[in-house]
């Protein structure tokens, strides 16, 4: 059977550009088309540039014809978390407060790949200002999960990992806080790579917390997600916390074998709060890795358990100061009826965000409060350091370090929407890593209840190569990157 | 009787950087300009941008910082200051709360021939917020606000000095310290009617002798140096009255009304605002290495004390001219100037002191805005010099200068005013004098040396000053023998 056009990779539809077997119009018509067959019950997508889309694939078919050389991501149909700015297209974070906003310039990631040839389709569904695990929390309308539209898709990046596994986007990118690309992935069957913090430029990206936020591929395979790293990684003079890191030749590690790998389990994964079956398929994967060479090791870190707690005062603090500028002066949504500023500020501020932003604005103003500040914010900081010196010290002895991704699969849209605590809980496996700065990737390791079981990768600093190199070999001896959710009916 | 109390005074000083640029986006920091004409999204904090230091607000900061000899922190990083205001686009500024780039410091003011030394607890840098225009005369009956965002983002110093001075005049003469040395350093402009230096002052009684502090109150809105004068002045009198009439002093934030002359709360410490500070994760913290440290210290300007004690061994100028002459770079540049074509440094001392500071503050100009060029000045002073026009005569050529901009010799030629050395002209208004002054010359000649004098004074009144006075002098002694 002939490949479907929308459910290529990226690498497949290069192959295919490049030989003049496909045009970049072809691929674009063929992705819109399955995202106006599918998108009404996934809801991934809040904005769709089909017009715009179209003109940029024509572009791209011209300068084929002309004789240019083809990129490697050029031509290709994606799409963009709606945290991400794009010039004079409207930039929302799902949230009414920004409902209206049009940025006047772009994300560096999002330049990045438009110069690289990339062709936008859309802008994608999210929780609100990434702060949730379900998508349960964008003020639009939620994400349903293509393996079960019963199911939440995972956030925040939910319509990010949503639009890949519907094949309604090649590739898209998402941003990761605490485990918003790589819970969603896990969720949704697909790969999803948070970078090390400092990777990628966060230029453009709408922050939710900015020691912790950074952008993250979301792709059908092991192989696309090295090519989307390599397109958006880099140092960004608009960016002081991006590292001046020379960027990897991603795809080239991927060739190389896993034998004699050491790898560090750590047994605080495999606890309380892990599904029994969850366990079993990550069980299974670390010993398919043990098959393909590499040598696992049952190890702790130790002060995983206060991740968690911290990041739930570090993130929201930032937040609350990260989220100030939305006051209805300058743009987005403003309540026409305030008679004084105070009431504007007030009245904007509580009819703009929703509850979860409001409980963490809340939470993050009580954290830095006088008095409160020592015993919430600067503590937890400290435990950050500690989370950071665990990983440390693991990987003097590991080269990486696998785990699961979440400890449940996708759970029932409505399930925890009201329970915020079990809620976050749900990205107790993700969150170290962003306190750590470290890069993780998370890919399809099985399947459990019928949806899909996501295997977590993590790396030391700036060495996404070797999770890279894990996860393709993996891939490429295991059948779950191909399977894909039945949405055709209709 | 306030004389049974201390004043207690530290003042917050806030001075506008005279970088390009502004401290964290790449918008021009050029005053005036229409509104919201020097913003980019960075300084209008639009979202997902990013702030970028710019290093030539370091470099600034630790020169002003090395001029008011203050420590430098190696290790130093920017925090947040969280509140709301429109003038504020991002909901908060950026400073640096506990690890500034500028630690403990000093500077020595002179004060009725006593040097003070006056402690600076630290300095740092921050973000100047928007400017909000109401539409109406007062704030509560505006109509609407307008906001221009031009002024956000340019870098600011904050120099914080401990509670050294004890009455307003040193806290003037501090605050003028202040301004001469961010001026020499050329950091700042320090314009206080364009807001590029701003002054908040913390203020406190104590009966005299008494160790601990009393309750401060601290003073915003003071925009010139007499209006601080005025405002502690002011605030004082509130102390003690209060204390006196057996209150208490309220710890509170109070606004000078210069229109009124008084002082009015703002808000209580119970208002006051919970700046909930932390350090900014968009910004890595600045690390500063000697290297850095000594570069800068390598460029920096002879300094006012270093200038003054200059003029003071190299000229023999006393001391009092040489505090005012150095107190502000300007006047000190003009005088180095004039020493390049005159060479008697007293003579231009009291030609500055006197004349041109006296025409400059009647004309309400600065020393840049001066008409006479210093080159000027030292010309006309070769003129007295030379005997080609009198003292006097000089002081209606150099006001001639400063209003129509002409040189010393143009207007003494035009107006004739060279002096007359000529002796035959001379003897020829000597004879007159003589004549018509029988009983002075009987007088003198009958011992009494003081009616030449007169005489002398009555050939200058009928020269219309132009005849050389040691001539003349001398010419009448040999007449009347």
């Amino acid at each position: 059977m002939a490949l479907t056009i929308y459910s290529m990779t990226a690498h497949e539809m290069h192959d295919k550009l490049k030989n003049k077997e496909l045009s970049a119009t072809e691929a674009t018509k063929s992705v819109l088309d399955r995202i106006n067959k599918t998108d009404s019950r996934v809801k991934a997508y809040l904005t769709l540039l089909s017009e715009e889309a179209l003109k940029k694939a024509e572009e791209v078919d011209k300068k084929l014809a002309a004789g240019e050389k083809l990129k490697p991501l050029e031509g290709i149909p994606m799409a963009l978390k709606d945290n991400m700015c794009t010039e004079g297209i409207k930039t929302t974070c799902a949230s009414k407060i920004l409902h209206n906003f049009i940025p006047p310039y772009n994300a560096t990631a999002a330049e990045k790949l438009e110069k690289a040839g990339a062709v936008l389709v859309g802008k994608l569904n999210m929780d609100e200002f990434a702060m949730g695990s379900s998508n349960e929390n964008s003020s639009f309308y939620p994400v349903h999960n293509p393996w079960d539209l019963k199911r939440a898709p995972g956030g925040s990046s939910g319509g990010a990992a949503a639009a890949v596994a519907a094949d309604g986007a090649i590739y898209t990118l998402g941003s990761d806080t605490g485990g918003s690309v790589r819970q969603p992935a896990s969720f949704c069957g697909v790969v999803g790579l948070k970078p090390t913090y400092g990777r990628v430029s966060r230029y453009g990206l709408i922050a939710y917390a900015s020691s912790l936020d950074q952008i993250g591929p979301v792709t059908k395979d092991v192989r696309d997600c090295a090519w989307v790293l390599g397109a958006i990684a880099g140092h960004d003079e608009k960016d002081s916390t991006s590292a001046n890191v020379p960027v990897s030749d991603y795809s080239h590690a991927l060739n190389k074998d896993i034998k004699g790998m050491k790898i560090g389990i750590p047994k605080e994964y495999f606890a309380e709060g892990l599904d029994e079956e969850v366990k079993v398929k990550i069980l299974d994967a670390i010993e398919k890795l043990e098959d393909l060479g590499a040598v696992c090791e049952e190890m702790s870190l130790p002060h995983t358990e206060y991740a968690l707690p911290a990041f739930y005062l570090l993130a929201p603090a930032e937040a609350s100061s990260n989220l100030a500028r939305y006051d209805g002066v300058r743009y987005g949504y403003r309540d026409k009826n305030a008679e004084d500023l105070i009431s504007m500020y007030k009245q904007t501020r509580s009819q703009g965000f929703g509850s979860e932003v409001k409980r963490r604005i809340m939470l993050g103003t009580y954290a830095l409060s006088s008095g409160y500040y020592d015993a919430y914010y600067l503590k937890a900081l400290k435990v950050r350091t500690l989370v950071k010196q665990d990983f440390d010290q693991a990987f003097e002895r590991y080269d990486v370090i696998v785990a699961p991704t979440a400890p449940t699969v996708a759970f029932k849209l409505g399930e925890k929407a009201d329970d915020p605590l079990s809620m976050y809980l749900s990205d107790l496996f993700t969150i170290p890593v962003n306190m750590a700065g470290l890069p993780a990737i998370s890919i399809p390791c099985g399947f459990s209840q019928g949806m899909p079981v996501g295997l977590q990768i993590i790396g030391r600093p700036f060495d996404e190569e070797t999770i890279l190199q894990v996860a393709y070999n993996f891939e490429q001896n295991t059948p779950h990157h191909k399977l894909k959710p039945q949405l055709e009916v209709e | 009787m306030s004389n049974q109390y201390e004043t207690v005074i530290g003042l917050e000083v806030h001075t506008e950087l005279k970088t390009k640029s502004k401290i964290f986006c790449a918008c021009s920091t050029e005053f005036g300009g229409e509104p919201n004409t020097h913003v980019c999204p960075v300084c209008l904090g639009l979202p997902g941008t990013l702030p970028v230091a710019n290093k030539k607000v370091v470099d600034f900061a630790i020169k002003a910082g090395l001029a008011l000899n203050c420590e430098i922190l190696e290790f130093n990083k920017f925090d947040r200051k969280n509140y709301y205001y429109p003038d504020l686009p991002k909901g908060y500024q950026i400073s640096q709360f506990d690890l500034p780039i500028c630690g403990r410091g000093y500077l020595d003011i002179e004060l009725n021939e006593q040097t003070k030394r006056i402690g600076i607890t630290r300095i740092h840098m921050e973000d100047d917020a928007g400017k909000l225009n109401h539409e109406g005369e007062v704030i509560a009956q505006a109509e609407s606000s307008l906001v221009d965002y031009n002024r956000t983002g340019v870098p600011l110093l904050e120099i914080v000095s401990e509670p050294d001075m004890r009455s307003p005049e040193e806290a003037v003469a501090y605050l003028e310290k202040v301004k001469a040395i961010l001026q020499y350093t050329e950091v700042s402009d320090c314009k206080m009617q364009e807001g590029s230096l701003r002054c908040d002052a913390n203020i406190s009684i104590r009966p005299l002798g008494a160790t601990k502090l009393g309750t401060r109150t601290e003073l915003k809105n003071m925009n010139s140096f007499k209006a601080l004068q005025k405002a502690l002045e002011y605030e004082i009198e509130r102390h003690i009255e209060l204390i006196e009439d057996g209150g208490m002093v309220v710890q509170e934030t109070r606004s000078w009304d210069e229109s009124k002359g008084i002082t009015v709360s703002l808000r209580s410490k119970e208002e006051a605002h919970d700046y909930r500070y932390f350090p900014d994760p968009d910004l890595v913290p600045l690390i500063i290495d000697e290297k850095w440290i000594e570069s800068i210290r390598n460029s920096l300007p002879e300094l006012p004390d270093e200038r003054k004690q200059r003029l003071i061994n190299n000229y023999d100028l006393p001391r009092y001219d040489a505090e005012v002459i150095t107190s502000s770079k300007d006047l000190g540049d003009y005088f180095d100037q004039c020493l390049k074509h005159f060479k008697d440094a007293k003579k231009i001392s009291n030609w500055i002191m006197g004349e041109l500071l006296r025409l400059l503050n009647v004309n309400d100009k600065e020393v840049a805005d001066c008409p006479v060029a210093p080159e000027e000045l030292g010309a006309l002073l070769q003129l007295i010099d030379k005997g080609t026009i009198s003292g006097k005569i000089a002081k209606q050529v150099f006001e001639e200068m400063f209003t129509s901009g002409k040189t010393a010799k143009q207007i003494v030629k035009e107006k004739g005013l060279e002096q007359i050395s000529d002796t035959g002209e001379l003897e020829k208004i000597i004879e007159g004098i003589i004549e018509a002054n029988p009983d002075p010359v009987a007088d003198y000649n009958s011992g009494k040396g003081q009616a030449i004098g007169f005489l002398v004074g009555q050939v200058m009144k009928a020269s219309k000053g132009k005849a050389n006075p040691q001539m003349v002098n001398k010419m009448l002694r040999d007449k009347l023998g």
